[in-house]
């Protein structure tokens, strides 16, 4: 393939730090692969760099099969680019033509910010899960059959569909209000929707959109951005059915 | 213990939001239906007006409940707006949100900013001047007042232009609130939702376009 490879032209944030001022920086790269993933690409860039002895792009990344959630960049203005149901690690660079100019960001919200480059601090989701993102169990290791507890297919279905949300942030980074309602409503569906999470329903509805508010993430406004550009596909749905479980955990609230 | 379904909530924000929506939805539809009468028969719509303007639950209880509504749905609209903005400090370089959601969607501080214009202006047009009539001066006023005054306000052409300019924005700002409403007040079932949403549609283009109609129809029968 040497040779017939696309020349491209990368906008890239850099920022060295979480203080310091960040901006848009232009670089080339060529003979690229249509065959690459988009951070095969990166990964080529930065070889470049560091033999010129410059600073690489940091950018997250780990299992690169989709299934992570590490990688998050913002390319030509949408959240893992311009393909839909992939991370930005399953992005190929056939999705992009020869001589293009592509932009590439970090996810922006106030919730999420810049430690270097693009990649951001995340910590928000973990601390929204630590809030009632699980079930308490026993595991003292006389844990119950799991076909012990009866559930309909359609609940099991919906229940996997969200707990396929891999928490990477693509719909805080879409939605143009910086939302991560799609996020913790699927995090609650999916225990929502099973007996073993029903138990501790109230407290946990309550407790994450709490934690979710505190981090300064903000409203839905029902755009669909987040569903269209989430890479599992996760349903606006869950939005809805969080907003029921709210209302009914609001209702019925102790204190 | 973790706040629950107030207003200084994100969802309890969402359910005002959606739920002042809807109620404003059913007094949008009352509002159109009366104003219809007026292109079919005078003394119908003279009637109802009447009625509308000096029954005391109406006027005391209705009015009040419906001037509170639009107040908290505007207010809690402008909140969340500058929630919102607080929540993406830096915006992005480069952004193509029409690769992922509706115009309607992503301007309805616009399209519901120039209603609450247009609210000022028709409060101005039909409401003051009644209120003043009523309770200021302390008058009856006659109780065929009411078409000629509609047919009145409907002479300036500039007037016409501003109200039909205003529906328009109205069915925009209404294509997207009414299906958000009841996926914010958690409708799970997809049958319903899908069949809402489809109706909304309906809704958001047929009622702006039967006021722009009226407004036509009586700007062009003087």
């Amino acid at each position: 393939m040497a040779g017939k490879g696309m020349n491209l032209t990368l906008k890239i944030w850099r920022q060295s730090d979480a203080n310091s001022p960040g901006k848009m920086v232009d670089y080339k790269v060529t003979d690229i692969s249509e065959h690459m993933s988009f951070l095969e690409m990166m990964d080529v860039l930065n070889e470049q760099l560091v033999s010129k002895g410059e600073d690489p792009v940091a950018f997250d990344h780990d299992c690169r099969e989709g299934i992570c959630g590490m990688c998050s960049m913002y390319i030509n203005g949408e959240a893992h680019g311009p393909d839909r149901g992939v991370t930005t690690c399953q992005l190929h660079m056939r999705m992009f033509n020869d001589g293009d100019t592509i932009y590439i960001e970090p996810w922006r919200a106030a919730a999420f910010p810049v430690i270097k480059d693009l990649v951001v601090d995340r910590t928000a989701f973990d601390r929204i899960m630590n809030a009632g993102g699980f079930v308490s169990v026993n595991t003292s290791g006389n844990t119950q059959d799991a076909n012990a507890l009866p559930i309909p297919k359609a609940d099991a279905d919906e229940a996997f569909d969200a707990a396929t949300c891999i928490g990477c942030g693509a719909c805080v980074a879409t939605c143009k209000n910086a939302s991560a309602m799609l996020f913790v409503s699927a995090k609650v569906s999916q225990l929502a929707l099973l007996p073993q999470g029903k138990v501790e329903a109230k407290e946990r509805v309550l407790n994450m959109v709490d934690q979710m508010d505190k981090e300064g993430f903000g409203n839905c406004t029902v755009t669909g951005a987040c569903e269209v550009e989430c890479p599992k596909g996760i349903s606006l749905t869950n939005i809805a059915r969080m907003n029921q479980e709210f209302l009914k955990a609001s209702i019925t609230a102790d204190k | 213990m973790a706040n629950t379904g107030s207003s200084s909530t994100s969802i309890g924000r969402k359910l005002i939001m959606a739920a002042s929506g809807l109620f404003l939805v059913i007094f949008l539809l009352q509002h159109f239906l009366i104003n219809f009468t007026s292109v079919i028969d005078e003394k119908t719509f003279n009637e109802i007006s009447h009625f509308m303007g000096t029954n005391v639950l109406i006027q005391f209880v209705m009015q009040p409940i419906l001037i509170a509504g639009v107040i908290i749905h505007f207010v809690m609209g402008f909140i969340l707006e500058m929630k919102n903005t607080k929540a993406r400090n830096v915006k992005y370089a480069m952004n193509k949100p029409s690769a992922n959601s509706s115009w309607m969607s992503r301007n309805m501080i616009y399209t519901g900013a120039v209603i609450l214009g247009f609210l000022g202006l028709h409060f101005y047009d039909f409401w003051v001047p009644e209120i003043d009539l009523k309770y200021v001066q302390g008058l009856e006023g006659s109780p065929t007042r009411y078409f000629h005054e509609l047919q009145h306000r409907f002479e300036d052409p500039v007037r016409v232009a501003i109200y039909c300019v205003s529906f328009v924005l109205l069915a925009l700002h209404l294509m997207h609130g009414f299906g958000a409403a009841f996926q914010s007040v958690g409708v799970t079932n997809k049958r319903y939702l899908t069949g809402l949403q489809k109706f909304g549609k309906i809704f958001a283009i047929v009622v702006p376009l039967g006021f722009i109609f009226i407004a036509l129809f009586h700007h062009l029968n003087q």
